[in-house]
């Protein structure tokens, strides 16, 4: 029999703590806040639900390494795309007029 | 090396049985059953790793326009079904929680309790869907379709300015794209379990070779983490208070 990752009661209480999760990111968007709180809030409280999701259900750190590497590398790849997207949509039209043009 | 060679052990023996699908346990580039799952994990993880940026891409530029525009963008997510949008994240997420046990039991050499909970998660698959094509039938009825039903109107109505209007429809491009893709996924995944079902009742699977149970159980999480995400970047951006008021 092969080594069982996680106990039946762990992933339970994994599964009612991304519920209980849910239930707060669904209230949260009725708290009367800035709109981009609510954004902020949210997708906080998505990385907590995704970590969780990736660490007990998808075994993370319970495979080969490489898995890890992997995982890494794709967080990263995107942090990417976010970062460079983001400095330049961002800045538009920012700068104030340079002196002496 | 033919399955009787006299130098086997049993266990070795039993690897090289043909299975339902008619093909060795242990294919022959690998050394053991333990590399053979692993290369199957990794490998379901780096085709992950590229899911990662094709959903990456579509959210990137999501959260760009709602930096953009801001207030159409607030506008358009409060008038989305969020309480199908909220069942049906917590469908999926009982989904993943009873393929994660159909992985625990099939490693367990329990097969049949394996086979039912994948058609459980079938079935929960299958809820998603159903509720979210209510849902879409919900935008229908609420004009919510650029280009085919979507009254400009309204939204000037609603309090936003012509300009913004172009906004709104943006927004709900992204929604149309992102959830049909999304739900495309789901609709393979349901596919998949229901082939990994049949062949856990059949007793294809045990606690030496269970490869195929566990990179299906990856994908079906990974699809269960994109709908994490789109729960609030698509349905919770503005307040649902201040909307009803």
């Amino acid at each position: 029999m092969a080594e069982p990752m996680h106990s039946v009661k762990t992933y339970l209480t994994v599964l009612v703590a991304l519920i209980v999760l849910t239930i707060a990111t669904v209230a949260v968007s009725f708290v009367p806040l800035e709109g981009h709180w609510h954004l902020a809030a949210g997708v906080g409280i998505a990385v907590l639900k995704a970590s969780l999701v990736a660490v007990f259900f998808m075994h993370l750190f319970a495979g080969p390494r490489v898995v890890v590497l992997t995982a890494i590398v794709a967080c990263f790849w995107l942090g990417i795309l976010g970062v460079l997207s983001f400095s330049d949509y961002l800045t538009r039209g920012e700068w104030p007029s340079v002196p002496g043009h | 090396m033919s399955p009787d060679h006299a130098l086997l052990t049993n266990d070795e023996r039993a690897l090289f049985e043909y299975s339902m699908l008619k093909r060795h346990r242990l294919e022959e580039q690998f050394e053991n059953l333990e590399q053979q799952t692993h290369a199957a994990s990794t490998g379901m993880w780096v085709f992950l790793g590229t899911e990662v940026m094709f959903f990456g891409t579509l959210f990137t530029g999501l959260a760009i326009y709602r930096f953009l525009y801001g207030t159409a963008f607030e506008h358009a997510s409060v008038e989305l079904n969020w309480i199908i949008g909220g069942i049906n994240t917590i469908v999926l997420l009982v989904s993943s929680g009873t393929i994660v046990l159909a992985l625990h039991f099939a490693r367990a050499d329990r097969s049949r309790v394996a086979a039912w909970l994948l058609i459980v998660t079938a079935l929960l698959g299958l809820l998603f869907l159903g509720l979210k094509g209510y849902e879409y039938y919900d935008d229908y009825d609420q004009q919510l379709i650029p280009g085919w039903t979507f009254d400009e109107h309204d939204w000037i109505d609603r309090g936003l300015t012509a300009e913004q209007v172009p906004h709104v429809q943006l927004f709900l491009v992204f929604y149309w794209v992102m959830t049909a893709f999304h739900a495309l996924h789901v609709t393979i995944g349901i596919a998949a379990v229901a082939i990994v079902a049949a062949l856990a009742w059949r007793g294809h699977f045990s606690s030496t070779y269970y490869a195929p149970v566990d990179v299906l159980a990856l994908y079906w999480h990974f699809v269960d983490v994109v709908w994490i995400f789109l729960l609030p970047m698509l349905y919770l951006e503005g307040t649902h208070a201040l909307a009803a008021g």
